[in-house]
């Protein structure tokens, strides 16, 4: 399903073209054709299975379309562009045993980055210590969530895409995410992020895409505009 | 170190550290291993000249089970938490981190041959009539032979529902050559009968191949779906 959204002279930072990705005989993304922004925050909403995590998974390379195309950053396929990508899953993509600096040094190699100040300095932005030498396995939810979001960042990426942050984060740590999005939307990054606690990004969001039953069935520039539509 | 070898010694490197850390594959393999040899010294009593026939194969069988532990558990921490969808995002080249975990499973699977090995010497009271330091060698190759098709195979069998059984099934009938090679030409060394070359010149060809192809297809199965 096509969804209008205004003419703008920016070239799209990410487009998908009637995209099908099916799992057997189930169909999970049903056509998808949209068009993406650079430097803003995507709110992607709906039920459990509307496609939303497929779609994220799409854009990192991680799911390889059945029929349709995307583009992300300019490439047809998102593993030529990973190098500027950063993904944040719902499992946390860290190493348990090992602590929040011990696993960003090791996937910033990945990227190629030997020197610790990055991940060190990427520890402190997460208003984490990295002195801390506690495994990740004994880390609350929102440290753990905060380091895979550092995880992610790890190689500066221009596009972020983060599947369900705030799941099982407290308030505060939520809030504190939040803050942290904000600033890198502000730095030029185009953020889309999965999740069920909209109002969480009510007044961070630039806009808000609902998603059911594997298409995209509403674009909004906020809640409240979903609630009158 | 840079590029591709200096993020297969990091990995490793993590393996290694994680292992240290869990002792997850260690103690299984050792404790599997030791009940091998404790139940085959019960189940044969053989005089020296009758170990020395069979104790190649003895060896080599205990060694492939007691692998198979350790290789099953070579993708377990990457599956935990989805770790391997991290290395999948990123821009490393799959073969760093497939050569990492053969380089892992060799060192344990050696560590492990080389605590068992004494107890294989004692219990059948084993003592090589052949050239001795060919069993380094045959060691060695056979080891590398076990773990590059384990990890291979691990990695394969990680998208399946039974994978623990699943392994075993992949591997043991691909490793049926490298197996004959490594018994036969153990079994050459002890009795000192035969020259074990033939079969080691075998041993170097199969790694070959299969460190090739493995190395050729590992990227595929890394991201398949």
């Amino acid at each position: 399903m096509l969804v209008e959204t205004a003419p703008s002279p920016i070239p799209p930072v990410v487009t998908v073209t009637n995209l099908v990705k099916q799992f057997g005989r189930f169909a999970a993304l049903r056509g998808v054709t949209a068009e993406f922004q650079p430097a803003r925050l995507y709110a992607i909403l709906g039920d459990n299975g509307a496609g939303k995590t497929t779609l994220l998974r799409s854009l990192a390379g991680l799911s390889l379309p059945t029929r349709g195309s995307l583009s992300v950053l300019g490439a047809t396929n998102p593993r030529e562009v990973c190098a500027q990508i950063g993904y944040m899953a719902h499992p946390s993509l860290l190493y348990d045993e090992m602590s929040g600096m011990e696993n960003l040094c090791y996937f910033a190699r990945l990227y190629g980055i030997d020197d610790p100040e990055r991940s060190r300095s990427l520890i402190r932005w997460a208003k984490l210590d990295p002195q801390l030498e506690r495994p990740i396995g004994q880390y609350s939810q929102g440290m753990r969530q905060r380091v895979s979001l550092a995880r992610a960042l790890l190689n500066d990426p221009k596009l972020l895409l983060l599947d369900e942050p705030f799941s099982n984060v407290d308030a505060g740590s939520a809030r504190e995410m939040v803050r942290l999005l904000t600033e890198l939307r502000a730095r030029g990054r185009t953020i889309f992020v999965v999740t069920h606690q909209a109002s969480l990004l009510e007044d961070a969001a630039d806009e808000f895409v609902w998603m059911a039953e594997g298409q995209i069935v509403n674009r909004t520039p906020s809640l409240l505009a979903a609630e009158v539509r | 170190m840079t590029g591709s070898a200096g993020l297969t010694r990091a990995t490793l490197l993590k393996d290694l550290r994680l292992e240290w850390r869990s002792k997850d594959a260690t103690n299984a393999m050792l404790f599997f291993a030791l009940l091998v040899v404790v139940i085959f010294s019960f189940s044969f009593d053989p005089t020296a000249e009758e170990s020395r026939r069979i104790a190649g194969g003895l060896i080599w069988v205990a060694f492939l089970f007691a692998s198979v532990v350790a290789l099953n558990q070579t993708w377990a921490r990457e599956l935990r938490n989805q770790v391997l969808d991290a290395y999948r995002v990123s821009p490393a080249p799959a073969n760093s981190l497939f050569l990492a975990k053969v380089w892992g499973n060799f060192l344990f699977v050696s560590g492990l041959e080389a605590l068992m090995t004494p107890l294989f010497v004692v219990f059948y009271n084993l003592r090589a009539l052949g050239p001795g330091y060919q069993l380094l060698i045959v060691a060695g190759l056979g080891t590398w032979a076990l773990v590059v098709n384990g990890t291979f195979f691990a990695a394969i069998s990680l998208r399946t529902r039974s994978r623990e059984i699943m392994l075993p099934l992949l591997l043991f009938p691909i490793s049926i050559p490298a197996l004959l090679a490594m018994v036969e030409a153990t079994s050459a060394i002890l009795t000192g009968e035969y020259s074990a070359k033939f079969w080691i010149v075998l041993l170097v060809t199969y790694d070959l191949v299969f460190t090739m192809a493995s190395l050729f297809f590992f990227e595929l199965v890394l991201h398949a779906e």
